[in-house]
């Protein structure tokens, strides 16, 4: 574990091993989007309720994963960069935060072109959709942090700071969202087909959740890969790499 | 004989003054009482608060309509929300002046502990920003036609709602003192994460005007107040850190 902590903390190595994992994981995202997209959307049979557009589901409930985890991942990151100055990781969270907005965002309006078939209209004050809206605002913010400060080493701490506090109070939020709904309208609509979804349904949605996590560690690993050229650009490890390629 | 005595007893004036008596208590009341005195000297920036809730207010009903029946029904949210914008207004100016003017990296250099400082000066702030406005709502209640009985339950959940509105935006005002224009971002980073505060504080109300339970709300608001109450401090002296060193 330690050895790993000390590895991560050279740039190089990340450079070096990520150089080695990324096309494992594009190749499995291509792969699982595409199966998932294709299974999902020709070969899942249609909602007895919902009919086919409950297919919306099989980019909505994978965004929506996918953004909650990635906040939780970028405080983590924060985190660990806070506690051993590992660059990398700020790296990392640098790089997921625009990628966890627009998650929310996709999540949030997959969400609304959803709800014009089933429930009649683009927005509900439903619990659900306003914990989103507000992650999507939290999201914002640290971004809008990173970008405030002139200083990368004050940006890196603050957006890390902000990104913890915000994990600690999104189970707050989402809780208290939840006492909220139930206090002002009773869920007079639920999503059906969720609870109880035959496999041939279930099945394609693992696919396309799994494929969008793998499509999300790919992404930062490339992401993170031109961010090391770029913050490392006057090493001598970089020099002599561009040198090569030119 | 005389010079020695003035040496000895200057000496020993300077090693007074050097190491002064009284270790936490002593520098928290003394962080205390000189952030009241200094805001007690700025009456305007702790009456501004207070006017701004009385326009915001008086806004509401031009804007939306006078029926008193209308008004009484959207109150308490408004009341609330009115009083957290008021709150949010007077955060920028909560660390400004001693960032200014150099005051602030003093307390950084202090030997007590930082968070605990900070707890002072967020004390202050609640002094003389949440409790006025705490003790000023249920007037302009009156005049939103509040429906009796609920005026002392929003004047008590306003009170004990913006202690943790202070704290949670502390770490905000912390975050953005460095930066020349941090007013619109301090917002973006702190009205999220007011959410569960308002949802429990206009909660408490709605619940003493329909005749229901308020203890489970005011509860509820106790408790984020004693979860910000531990963590918030740590999170706005690290916060002052990045600002100062970065």
């Amino acid at each position: 574990m330690w050895a790993f902590i000390n590895k991560l903390r050279s740039p190089k190595w990340f450079y070096a091993i990520s150089a080695r994992l990324q096309p494992w994981f594009w190749a499995a995202a291509l792969l699982l989007i595409g199966t998932g997209t294709i299974w999902g959307l020709a070969f899942a049979p249609a909602d007895y309720q919902q009919g086919n557009s409950f297919r919306i589901i099989y980019v909505h409930v994978p965004a929506a994963f996918l953004a909650q985890s990635i906040f939780v991942s970028m405080a983590i990151t924060g985190l660990v960069f806070m506690v051993w100055k590992i660059k990398i990781c700020d790296m990392a969270a640098a790089m997921m935060a625009p990628l966890g907005a627009a998650m929310t965002f996709i999540a949030l309006f997959s969400g609304a072109v959803w709800g014009v078939p089933t429930w009649g209209t683009w927005w509900m004050w439903d619990a659900r959709l306003t914990s989103m809206l507000i992650l999507l605002f939290l999201y914002l913010g640290v971004i809008a942090l990173r970008g405030a400060f002139t200083s990368r080493d004050s940006a890196s701490r603050a957006a890390s700071v902000l990104a913890m506090v915000g994990v600690i109070n999104i189970p707050i939020i989402k809780y208290s969202v939840d006492w909220w709904y139930t206090l002002h309208q009773p869920a007079t609509f639920t999503i059906t087909g969720r609870a109880a979804m035959p496999m041939e349904m279930w099945a394609p949605l693992l696919i396309m959740v799994l494929g969008f996590y793998s499509f999300f560690i790919a992404l930062t690993l490339t992401r993170v890969r031109s961010e090391i050229l770029r913050r490392e650009s006057n090493k001598h490890w970089v020099r002599e790499l561009a040198g090569e390629t030119r | 004989m005389s010079a020695t005595d003035g040496s000895l007893s200057g000496g020993d004036m300077s090693v007074g003054h050097v190491e002064p008596q009284g270790g936490l208590t002593v520098a928290f009341c003394a962080t205390l009482k000189r952030d009241l005195v200094l805001m007690l000297r700025r009456r305007s920036e702790v009456m501004n608060p207070l006017v701004f809730f009385a326009i915001v207010i008086t806004l509401f009903p031009i804007g939306i309509s006078p029926d008193p029946q209308l008004l009484a029904a959207i109150a308490p949210g408004l009341l609330w929300v009115a009083a957290l914008l008021a709150a949010l207004l007077s955060l920028d100016s909560l660390f400004r002046a001693d960032y200014d003017d150099g005051s602030l990296e003093q307390l950084l250099l202090t030997p007590q502990p930082l968070a605990l400082l900070t707890l002072a000066k967020v004390a202050v702030h609640w002094l003389l920003t949440g409790l006025p406005l705490a003790l000023m709502a249920p007037l302009l209640g009156i005049m939103l036609a509040l429906p009796a009985g609920s005026y002392l339950v929003l004047a008590l959940s306003l009170a004990l709602g913006t202690a943790s509105l202070s704290l949670i935006g502390a770490i905000g005002a912390a975050l953005t003192v460095g930066l020349s224009r941090g007013g619109v971002l301090l917002s973006l980073l702190v009205l999220p994460l007011y959410i569960p505060v308002l949802i429990f504080g206009a909660g408490a109300v709605q619940a003493a005007i329909l005749g229901d339970g308020i203890m489970a709300h005011l509860a509820i608001l106790g408790a984020l107040l004693s979860l910000a109450l531990c963590l918030a401090p740590w999170a706005i002296a690290a916060s002052l850190r990045i600002s100062i060193n970065g």
